[in-house]
């Protein structure tokens, strides 16, 4: 278990650093032009593009903190669920309520809760059930007293899995909701 | 017909660079064709030099074969090799029992530019069906086999052919844990003549055809959040028609082409919701604490069908575009999502999850009955075919994703499959413009 969780940060790390990569077709191929103007809404879910696939403590500002420290309640970052379930189990509600009490108390702390699903059945399902298991979370979060503004959320629904495979040895790690600190705002 | 024939071409010419052969998708046949009308299909004559840049003939029968409702001859069990009508002994093909002949040959007109020309038998009464002769210019081959494939099936079942049709897909190559490539390609309806049209470093999801055929309605997190572009396919120009905080999914074209369903759930649980493309009024249909998505439009624009699991499990229901309450159509299992509906309607193809196997399963709207027509174990993302008689889908096979076809009653199944990484979220492209 512990292993993955050094592997989730490190995959955090690295999508951080790639998260500027290129976009658009090949070079040869006539690209596809994102006017970034047309983006009335912009990157809502908490900053511009590029910075947002980070967390895990990997950002400034957290150095020492609880949220790093292997000893720490606050060290564990993910919440699993059952198949089709966005249900906190026992398990997932101590842990959320480790990460609640803590940000009811820094209020300044952000962070932001990324649903995802196994592979099985429907991709845009999937999308729906990743963001009500981060709806799930939240919810817990915000009557221990976090703050709503705290909290953002994005469903990956079955992308992105944790752990490839095509039976529940994969799957239950890839149902889950990752708690991505986003830094001090 | 021909001038039909030449803006389709011309379309083609547009499109985004085309990718080596090497990257083309190859087929396996994964389902038999029992029941199939036999069709002998003989190789094409080659007028030119060099070698023949596209196996006509082999396109044609595999178009057929594809389709369920026929059984071409293997080549071996060809009794001649015949390239027009004036060369068939009618009698030596009566003998194999085969109802229909297709002969035909290529003829170089110049420097990559042929003559296509072939002819549709009927055996038994020794007298031709059709005949056309076809100019082409040499990338196009293949699209004119399609084209043929389309006028033989439309000779033989009285249905128009859906073989000169595109699909897009979204082909993901996971190069390393965190680095994975998402394309969005465009292809012929046999995978071949694969075209990027986006490339992004995060996934992509949800294409969705505009009834012409011009643009890819899309899903893309390239912004590290979701948003619903429209891409023109020819242009490569796009724009942003949804960004909303949390959910932009599941985007679908009404059948008029001026409106767009999708999936928001800015409003707090996922619904539906109908954006007006040229107004840019946003409407919203569903409004329900339960998960609903994944819109279809059933034709003529008055209904829709979508997913909710507000029963429980995911199920598929029906709601006037207008609002109001939602009827239940899906009653057999306990996991129904991602429908298509076919053109006339009638039916509505679906996930159907049972005993943890996610099969492809098609509802008769009429009598109620759900059938599967795939094995599963991991199938998705159902697309119906815009004459109804396929549906192409997402499968797991080999430790990949693949696409894969079967025709609408479940008998004749093929694969699709890339040459590297997974290929899904398939979508079946509308007929070409008449």
């Amino acid at each position: 278990m512990k292993r993955l969780f050094g592997f989730l940060s490190l995959a955090v790390l690295a999508l951080s650093l790639s998260a500027c990569g290129t976009m658009g077709a090949k070079p040869g191929h006539k690209a596809a032009v994102v006017d970034q103007s047309t983006s009335a809404q912009g990157a809502g879910a908490g900053g511009g593009a590029g910075a947002q696939a980070s967390g895990a403590g990997t950002e400034g500002g957290f150095q020492g903190s609880p949220i790093n420290n292997p000893a720490s309640p606050l060290y564990k970052k993910t919440v699993y669920f059952a198949f089709d379930s966005s249900v906190v189990n026992a398990a997932g509600q101590k842990l959320v309520a480790a990460h609640a009490k803590y940000l009811a108390a820094h209020p300044d702390v952000h962070v932001r809760l990324q649903g995802y699903t196994d592979e099985r059945g429907s991709p845009e399902y999937n999308i729906a059930l990743g963001w009500r298991r981060a709806q799930s979370v939240r919810q817990l979060m915000v009557v221990q007293g976090v703050k709503p503004d705290q909290i953002s959320m994005i469903s990956y629904g079955e992308e992105h899995p944790a752990v490839l495979g095509h039976d529940e040895s994969a799957w239950r790690y890839n149902r889950r909701v990752l708690i991505v600190y986003t830094g001090q705002k | 017909m021909r001038l039909a024939f030449y803006a389709c071409l011309l379309m083609t010419g547009l499109l985004l660079g085309a990718r080596g052969a090497d990257a083309a998708l190859t087929i396996q046949i994964t389902g038999g064709t029992e029941g199939a009308q036999p069709i002998a299909v003989v190789p094409f004559g080659w007028a030119g030099s060099g070698k023949l840049p596209t196996n006509v003939g082999k396109v044609i029968a595999n178009d057929l074969r594809r389709s369920g409702r026929f059984a071409p001859l293997a080549d071996k069990d060809l009794v001649g090799h015949p390239h027009t009508g004036d060369e068939v002994n009618f009698q030596s093909w009566r003998v194999l029992r085969v109802d229909n002949l297709v002969v035909g040959k290529v003829q170089a007109t110049g420097p990559n530019s042929y003559t296509v020309q072939f002819q549709l038998f009927d055996v038994f009464q020794g007298r031709q069906i059709i005949g056309y002769s076809i100019p082409a210019h040499g990338s196009d081959l293949r699209r004119v086999a399609h084209h043929i494939s389309d006028l033989i099936y439309h000779s033989l079942t009285g249905e128009r052919g859906a073989f000169n049709t595109r699909i897009a897909y979204v082909t993901a190559d996971r190069k390393s844990k965190d680095d994975t490539d998402y394309e969005l390609q465009v292809a012929d309806s046999d995978g071949y003549h694969p075209q990027t049209i986006l490339r992004s470093s995060q996934p992509i999801m949800s294409p969705a055809w505009s009834p012409d055929g011009k643009q890819l309605a899309y899903v893309s997190f390239e912004h590290h959040r979701s948003q619903i572009f429209v891409q023109n396919v020819a242009s490569g120009a796009r724009r942003v028609v949804a960004s909303y905080p949390g959910i932009d999914g599941a985007p679908a074209f009404s059948p008029d082409g001026k409106r767009l369903a999708m999936t928001l759930s800015k409003d707090g649980s996922p619904d539906i919701y109908i954006l007006n493309l040229s107004t840019g009024h946003l409407r919203r249909l569903t409004d329900d604490p339960s998960i609903d998505t994944e819109a279809a439009w059933m034709p003529g624009g008055k209904n829709l069908v979508f997913t909710s699991d507000r029963g429980g499990g995911p199920q598929i229901y029906e709601i006037s575009a207008d609002g109001g309450p939602a009827k239940r159509l899906t009653f057999d299992g306990n996991y129904n999502a991602g429908a298509s509906v076919s053109p006339d309607g009638g039916h509505i193809a679906v996930v159907h999850g049972s005993g943890g196997n996610y099969q492809i399963a098609v509802l008769d709207l009429k009598t109620g009955l759900l059938q599967t027509v795939s094995k599963g174990p991991l199938d998705e993302s159902p697309s119906f075919a815009p004459n109804g008689s396929m549906i192409l889908y997402a499968a797991e096979h080999g430790n990949r994703g693949v696409l894969a076809t079967v025709s609408e009653d479940g008998r004749a199944g093929q694969r699709l499959v890339a040459q590297q990484g997974n290929v899904s979220e398939p979508a079946w492209g509308p007929f070409p413009a008449q």
